[in-house]
């Protein structure tokens, strides 16, 4: 089977569940087990070919210039993680149909689950880094869903929360490192990158790089200090907790330092972080292990002490220490799994997961006893069962390491994380199954059915079997090393009996010291309550509201929602910027001479500045302050036009209009003059921002007017290949439509999307509480003369067809002419509105018979099917055409694809300029004032005048 | 000749946009900013026209088309707004 189906199956088959469960618990279950065992099927059929050395590909390019592609491989590493989580993620399937409750929706669970394996099976199979970082974020945002899965409960949703902003927070860490990794590599491919290990490891960035993967690797694995999150995810239901949290998912961490450990280890660095961590992690949560009362909690804990050894052994940076780590994970998967499972038995049926509560069950539940003896001893380090092996071999690992010079550090360390966690395993037998029966159970404990105990049932056996014959165990460990190291492998044998050694005897003071704990449990259980300790949750929490308070301070510092904050935050920072780019930058000596002024520019030139001034002079009287702006419009439309810019002129004016329309709709809801709202000082100092950046951005502008461009510029560029390759002999308009055509593809969607907001917030105010006042709202305005003159009708629609056919001759020339598709839509939208204006609403409303949302989409439609038709001519996306046709009674013309490009533009304009006058004005009718629907208020010919 | 009458017809122009413009700032009511505007519309129409005669750009003669076109609709819709407060209805 493919590697790209394995790693789809279980992805395509989390829709089956949601179908299935239509049809039953049963089928649901059957149809999900179905999936992953097919998954686990098509894996075993590889088997034999990395039993043969071989590492099976599956390539297929995805983003090439990214680097990103859907690679896939399967060597001896891969194979032992995707084995582990297909193979233990049929035990859970099994194990989850028989402990969901029948209020709980199982086929959203089954359909997270496989999402979760998916996400699993993809980190441990991509050959690509970038794909696996995907894989990897994907599982924590379906872990996620599951440790949430019991929405009702405020804890699941807490430790959901957690486990995400953790996982997540260490997977962005991650991202960077990979990215620094595959720099240095020079490729992305994981196969590459591990022949690299030299050029990696000499990289000045091979300590920021192994920093960031490992605070990806340490929080996925729950080292400390991020130990925190993995005893909270607890919330989730026990299939979950045996799954993730157990086998598969935090177990990620260890395989990427697994996966990364020919490049990444042997050195200082690597050995101090990682081995140091682990031994920490080891002993710190094997101790508080030994407190917890809550099972789940104190499984949690153990958890994250076995992932600290694994975490060690790998951090030791020898071939001993990666055949120890790798065989410990399979050891642990086992037992740990099979472990949750009798917690979520014994929860199940008790219905309290309190150590405290429980106790005596080993007569009344006899099964679920010999399962978890079995598993806890092998927890423990007893000889016979799979834990004693790794954990011996640990030790030995552990005797003959030193630590900063000191021989003694690691093995004592080791030893007291070993005996800690030999008697938490004691304690989970003794306290839970032992002592006498009690008479408050919550619930009359059982054994369950044969369904909830067949999959930790056939993992103890596992258990029993890879204890007594290591040798089973030890091709899979063979070829997993091999794969680890990617060299030769030390000489090694798994076996029961190595002699008595320093390990033997670490054991036994393990065994020993771990009886004695238990038996001194009750003083010391007292002893640690009564200490202080830190509480990761509280820290945790206090840390994110802290770090959300900081932001909220921070947003409501720069977004008030005063406008004059924003202009004064902006102008500020450009103002910063250009002071530190002229305090370090150079600048060149003048170039151009200064040209003679003439008469006519320099009074427009006085004009603009002294409308400007009137401006500031004159704005707190709008409608002033709109008469003045119409003048500095006015004065810049001829200054383009002297300028030699007749485009922009004739866009410029256009604009003017619009705007001036707009701005008086707007105004007639608003007060007629602007409060003074802000202090003298504040007045004063918004004023020497003003000033000072009006005064640099002139200083810039004359600096440039009287130099020479440093750069050639890329107008040469545009005049040179305006014809030969857009076809048009107006610069602008070949630019919007052509060079820049995909920007303004952009721009007329903005455009059009502002219009329909604008329409969606006219439609929201109408309808809401808002509609009362403007119904009450009482025009103050003066009611002089006709709404409607006669005189102003009639020119108006007289004036109608010469606007609309100037606006078609200028839509058509556009390409080769000042014109195009935008000044035309406004001139053809000043056209219609003015029917509004002369006419009245009601009776421009009753002639349109086309919605102006439908001019914008067909204008949008209509540019992206322009463009579109290039691919037909197998050229990019609006790459523009253009040739030449002669009909005999016309002068010969051209014809451009340009031209449909423009009609878009054109329409969507339109479109957008109407609908939202429309939406303007619709506030006022909608506020009761009169309308008529007759054109003129005096109409001679009308009977009733 | 040409440049004579030209340079007079600028001059002419010029002065009379000078003009408004002083109206438009020392005016004693809306009404008479909205006329003083709207001669500055026309003064400008005027030298777009004077500057594509001096130039020999046909060009120009468009901008001064759409001013003349479309400009007096900014005129109107000022003075329904002082007369009426809204321009649509």
């Amino acid at each position: 089977m493919s590697l790209f189906l394995i790693v789809a199956l279980p992805f395509i088959g989390a829709l089956v569940p949601g179908l299935m469960i239509q049809a039953g618990r049963r089928a649901c279950a059957l149809a999900t087990l179905s999936v992953t065992a097919l998954a686990f099927i098509g894996l075993m059929t590889h088997v034999p070919a990395v039993l043969r050395g071989e590492v099976v590909q599956a390539r297929v390019e995805w983003l090439p210039a990214l680097g990103l592609d859907a690679n896939f491989f399967l060597d001896g590493l891969g194979l032992l993680f995707a084995g582990l989580i297909l193979g233990i993620g049929l035990l859970i399937i099994i194990y989850a149909r028989y402990y969901l409750s029948r209020e709980d929706p199982m086929g959203q669970f089954y359909a997270y689950l496989l999402l979760f394996q998916g996400a699993m099976v993809g980190i441990v199979l991509s050959d690509n880094i970038l794909l696996l970082l995907v894989f990897w974020e994907l599982t924590s945002l379906s872990s996620f869903l599951l440790i949430g899965y019991w929405k009702h409960l405020p804890e699941g949703r807490q430790g959901a929360r957690m486990a995400l902003a953790v996982t997540g927070g260490g997977g962005l860490a991650m991202i960077a490192g990979m990215l620094i990794l595959g720099e240095i590599a020079g490729s992305y491919d994981l196969t590459v990158i591990l022949q690299n290990r030299e050029a990696i490891q000499s990289s000045e960035l091979y300590m920021p790089a192994l920093i960031l993967i490992l605070l990806g690797a340490f929080t996925k694995s729950a080292q400390f200090p991020f130990h925190f999150w993995l005893p909270h995810a607890m919330a989730a239901p026990t299939p979950v907790s045996a799954y993730l949290h157990s086998a598969t998912m935090v177990k990620a961490g260890l395989f990427l330092m697994a996966r990364m450990w020919p490049v990444l280890a042997g050195t200082d660095a690597w050995f101090y972080i990682v081995a140091t961590t682990g031994l920490v992690t080891m002993v710190i949560a094997a101790v508080i292990a030994l407190f917890k009362d809550d099972l789940k909690a104190l499984l949690a804990f153990s958890t994250v002490s076995h992932l600290g050894l694994i975490t060690m052994l790998l951090g030791l940076g020898t071939g001993m220490g990666a055949v120890a780590a790798v065989f410990h994970i399979i050891n642990h998967a086992t037992f740990k799994a099979a472990l949750f499972m009798t917690a979520g038995i014994i929860d199940h049926e008790t219905h309290t997961r309190d150590i405290k509560r429980l106790g005596g069950l080993r007569k009344l539940m006899p099964a679920t006893f010999v399962i978890a003896t079995i598993t806890a001893l092998s927890m423990a380090g007893i000889p016979l069962l799979n834990g004693f092996l790794s954990k011996e071999m640990m030790l030995y690992e552990a005797s003959h390491t030193p630590w900063a010079g000191s021989y003694w550090v690691v093995p004592v360390l080791a030893t007291v994380g070993a005996l800690f966690s030999a008697a938490y395993s004691f304690r989970y037998i003794w306290h839970v199954f032992f002592g006498p029966v009690r008479k408050d159970y919550p619930s009359k404990p059982h054994d369950p059915g044969f369904g909830m105990l067949a999959s930790p049932a056939f993992l103890s056996v596992l258990v029993v079997l890879i204890g007594i014959m290591p040798s089973l165990a030890e091709p899979l460990v063979r070829l997993t090393a091999a794969a680890v190291i990617g060299g030769e492998l030390p000489e090694f044998h798994l076996q029961l009996w190595h002699g008595v050694n320093a390990a033997l005897v670490m054991s036994i003071i393990a065994v020993v010291g771990g009886v004695i704990l238990l038996a001194l449990h009750r003083p010391l259980d007292r002893a640690w309550i009564a200490a202080p300790r830190p509480e990761a949750k509280i820290i945790f929490d206090a840390v994110v509201e802290g770090a959300a308070s900081g932001s909220r301070w921070l947003t409501d510092r720069l977004h008030d929602g005063a406008l004059t904050r924003y202009a004064a935050i902006f102008t500020v920072t450009v103002l910063a910027l250009a002071v530190h780019a002229y305090l370090t930058g150079g600048i060149s000596r003048p170039t151009r001479a200064m040209m003679p002024p003439g008469v006519v520019p320099t009074i427009g030139w006085a004009m603009l500045l002294i409308a400007a001034g009137c401006l500031v002079a004159f704005h707190r009287r709008r409608l002033v302050a709109l008469v003045l702006m119409a003048i500095v419009g006015l004065v810049v439309s001829v200054g383009f036009v002297y300028l030699s810019a007749p485009d922009l002129a004739l866009t410029q004016i256009s604009v003017e209009v619009v705007t001036i329309i707009l701005l008086l709709l707007a105004l007639n809801f608003l007060p007629k003059t602007t409060p003074s709202e802000s202090s003298v000082a504040r007045r004063v100092r918004d004023g020497g921002i003003a000033v000072v950046a009006g005064l640099g951005a002139g200083a810039l502008i004359y600096a440039l007017l009287v130099r020479d461009f440093a750069f050639p510029t890329i107008s040469e560029y545009h005049l040179a290949n305006s014809y030969k390759g857009g076809g048009g002999t107006n610069v602008v308009n070949v630019i919007l439509v052509d060079f820049r055509g995909f920007d303004t593809f952009g721009e007329i969607i903005v455009l059009g999307i502002a219009a329909l907001v604008i329409y969606a917030l006219t439609e929201a105010l109408l309808s809401s509480p808002v509609r009362a006042r403007l119904l009450a709202w009482t025009d103050e305005s003066p009611d002089a003369g006709d709404a409607h003159p006669m005189m102003m009708v009639v020119v108006t629609r007289v004036m109608l067809p010469v606007v609309l056919m100037v606006g078609v001759y200028i839509l058509l020339r556009g390409h080769n002419d000042p014109g195009g598709g935008f000044i035309a839509g406004l001139i053809v939208a000043i056209a219609v509105v003015m029917q509004y204006m002369a006419s009245g609403f009601a009776w421009a409303e009753a002639r349109q018979r086309y919605p102006y949302h439908g001019a914008i989409g067909a204008g949008v439609l209509i540019a992206g099917l322009t463009g579109i038709g290039a691919w037909f001519a197998g050229e990019p996306f609006l790459t523009s055409a253009y040739g030449y046709i002669h009909l005999p009674p016309i002068e010969e013309f051209e014809w451009a694809t340009a031209m449909g490009f423009d009609l878009g533009v054109f329409l969507t304009v339109v479109g957008a300029v109407l609908l939202s006058l429309q939406s303007f004005s619709r506030i006022a009718r909608r506020s009761g004032d009169r309308v008529s629907a007759h054109p003129m208020d005096i109409d001679p010919s009308r009977e009733e005048c | 000749m040409i440049f004579y009458a030209l340079a007079f017809a600028f001059g002419c122009l010029a002065l009379a946009t000078v003009l408004a413009m002083w109206r438009l700032i020392f005016a004693p009511t809306i009404g008479d900013r909205l006329l003083a505007l709207d001669t500055m519309f026309i003064d400008a129409i005027g030298l777009i026209v004077l500057f594509g005669i001096a130039t020999g750009v046909q060009t120009y003669f468009e901008a001064a088309m759409i001013i003349a076109m479309l400009g007096f609709i900014s005129t109107v819709a000022y003075a329904r707004f002082v007369l009426r407060g809204d321009i649509i209805e």
